[in-house]
């Protein structure tokens, strides 16, 4: 009974998520939307690679940056928008008491809200990977896919950061001016240190130690190595995780996950507490 | 025009810039993150670069190019969808009643935008000049702070043509804004040279300010590099932006007067939530 319930909060909220998201314009519209801005994000990319290498893109570091680039949208799209459903509702549309005080699961409502999200993400991301492998020769054979690691690493991966959002989320509860400068900050830090767009072996040796602590980092390596094996073969010690075997990237990423579960639903329920007691769910700053 | 209108309008520049200019001390947080988040796409572009090898006037380009994103950035979000957000929290309809010219507000926005921004991208800029060891050249200084000059008010210019056109908008304004933010990053050749994309797109992008202003300031910091990865000659950049100021300006001027025209005619001018 409580499941179904659940599940129809679950189901409500995506719907409405979708209607946030799509409504404003045509389906037209917004399906060039939804592609031009992720290709355009490859692209400057693809050019500061071209214009380096003189055209040269069928070798394998174009593939492993193009590939991390693509992903890393659903990092940046799932953090952001966790944290903007809060932000969104209680600022703009000022809605958010009403939610609140309905007879449902709060976080299950923001887990339905950024589900779409992650769909339309997933649409970006396909596009452009589809995209790099037919123009731009980028390195993926669906024959030669690892699906046994690429298929709980694309699931854990994104648990991890619906984890992390939560706890985004929760800190937005108690802040309205800064929630968004530390989600952008995070997802900043989680692109330069996590090897999304180059091998963390180019950064200095601190912030490699740093790297090693970011589930993204390995979340990069397992997707990349089940999307591309031939690929990560090739760039074998180049990468800082070389050491490291499938089961054991999946495990640190797994285990990554657990950890962040505890941390940001604590976060999260402390965040809930004092905006309760402080009276900050129907604040509203016109921010 | 009397004394009197130009020392109210002068006012009403001063009044419209003046949240901007003290609001960006008043959040010293959003210094820090209006500073940090552009150095780590800087970072990570520049160390692209670096595993690379490209020549080291590349990482300077991103350098430049990150402070630049801020300007851009607040061209979006504190200029073009500002009219709309005055709409939507009722403060448009007392611009609209004020005895004022409505190009005052939009002065006064730009100005305060250009102050609180240019405090954020200069120490963009030095951090990153110092985090990555880089040398530039100043042996133009005179054409550097003209280029940038008139860069800005081109830029700002076009900035104030959006502001009335966004007006048109409703929900569709944070999505527009949110769709020229990497494509323009693209086009304007923000973290590679804007040649790269070949003569006809970077001539059709150079109708975005930055296009122009990026390109002839990484010429005047890297004189060498001209040749090799400069679009057009700097002067020729520098008389194309001067025209663009006039342009945009005069659009500017004109998009807000048939907006505001517009708006009374449909009854669409204070509503909100659309």
């Amino acid at each position: 009974m409580a499941v179904s319930h659940d599940l129809r909060t679950f189901k409500n909220a995506a719907w409405l998520g979708w209607q946030m998201e799509a409504n404003w314009t045509d389906p037209f519209v917004f399906a060039t939307y939804s592609i031009v801005k992720p290709v355009a994000g490859s692209l400057i990319l693809v050019f500061m690679y071209l214009v380096i290498t003189g055209g040269e893109t069928q070798t394998p570091f174009f593939s492993y940056m193009f590939i991390g680039n693509a992903f890393y949208m659903f990092v940046a799209e799932v953090l952001f928008g966790v944290t903007w459903v809060i932000h969104d509702d209680r600022e703009h549309y000022m809605t958010l008491k009403q939610v609140y005080i309905a007879p449902i699961k709060f976080y299950i409502y923001v887990f339905g809200r950024a589900a779409i999200k992650i769909a339309i993400t997933t649409v970006g991301v396909l596009v452009t990977l589809a995209f790099g492998v037919i123009w731009l020769g980028v390195e993926i054979d669906l024959g030669a896919v690892d699906w046994m690691v690429f298929i709980p690493a694309l699931l854990v991966g994104l648990l991890t950061m619906l984890i992390m959002g939560l706890a985004l989320g929760g800190v937005t509860f108690l802040t309205a001016k800064h929630g968004m400068g530390i989600n952008e900050g995070i997802a900043g830090v989680f692109y330069v240190l996590s090897g999304v767009i180059f091998p963390i072996t180019v950064l200095p040796e601190w912030a490699q130690s740093i790297s090693y602590l970011l589930p993204v980092t390995y979340w990069m390596e397992a997707l990349r190595r089940g999307l591309s094996p031939d690929l990560m073969t090739s760039l074998s010690g180049a990468t800082g995780l070389s050491d490291f075997s499938n089961l054991e990237i999946l495990l640190t990423l797994a285990l990554s996950a657990v950890a962040f579960l505890f941390i940001s639903s604590a976060i999260f329920r402390y965040a809930d507490k004092t905006a309760r007691r402080k009276g900050k769910i129907d604040w509203t700053t016109s921010y | 025009m009397s004394d009197t209108w130009l020392i109210t309008n002068l006012r009403a520049i001063r009044g419209r810039a003046y949240p901007r200019v003290i609001g960006s001390k008043r959040e010293p947080s959003w210094l820090f993150f209006d500073i940090t988040l552009p150095l780590l796409t800087v970072s990570a572009y520049a160390y692209i670069y670096k595993y690379m090898d490209a020549p080291p006037e590349f990482v300077g380009f991103v350098i430049l190019g990150g402070a630049m994103t801020a300007f851009w950035l607040n061209i979006l979000w504190a200029m073009a969808s500002q009219l709309y957000w005055e709409k939507e929290i009722g403060n448009l309809q007392l611009y609209l009643i004020a005895p004022i010219s409505r190009m005052s507000i939009l002065a006064g926005m730009a100005v305060g935008g250009l102050f609180m921004t240019a405090i954020r991208a200069a120490a963009t800029m030095i951090i990153g000049i110092l985090l990555f060891g880089i040398a530039l050249s100043f042996a133009q200084p005179g054409m550097i702070i003209l280029v940038f000059m008139v860069t800005m008010v081109s830029l700002y210019g076009m900035g104030m043509m959006f502001a009335s056109l966004y007006l048109l908008l409703g929900r569709e304004a944070y999505h527009l804004s949110n769709l020229l933010t990497e494509p323009v990053y693209l086009a304007s050749g923000l973290y590679f040279p804007v040649r790269a994309l070949g003569f006809w797109a970077a001539a059709g992008a150079s109708i975005i300010p930055m296009t122009l202003g990026l390109d002839a300031l990484r010429q005047l910091f890297y004189p060498s590099s001209g040749s090799e990865y400069g679009f057009l000659p700097v002067n020729t950049e520098l008389a194309i932006l001067a025209v663009l100021c006039v342009v945009f300006l005069w659009l500017s001027k004109y998009s807000l007067a048939y907006m505001e025209k517009l708006g009374k005619t449909t009854g669409r001018l204070t509503l909100r939530w659309q």
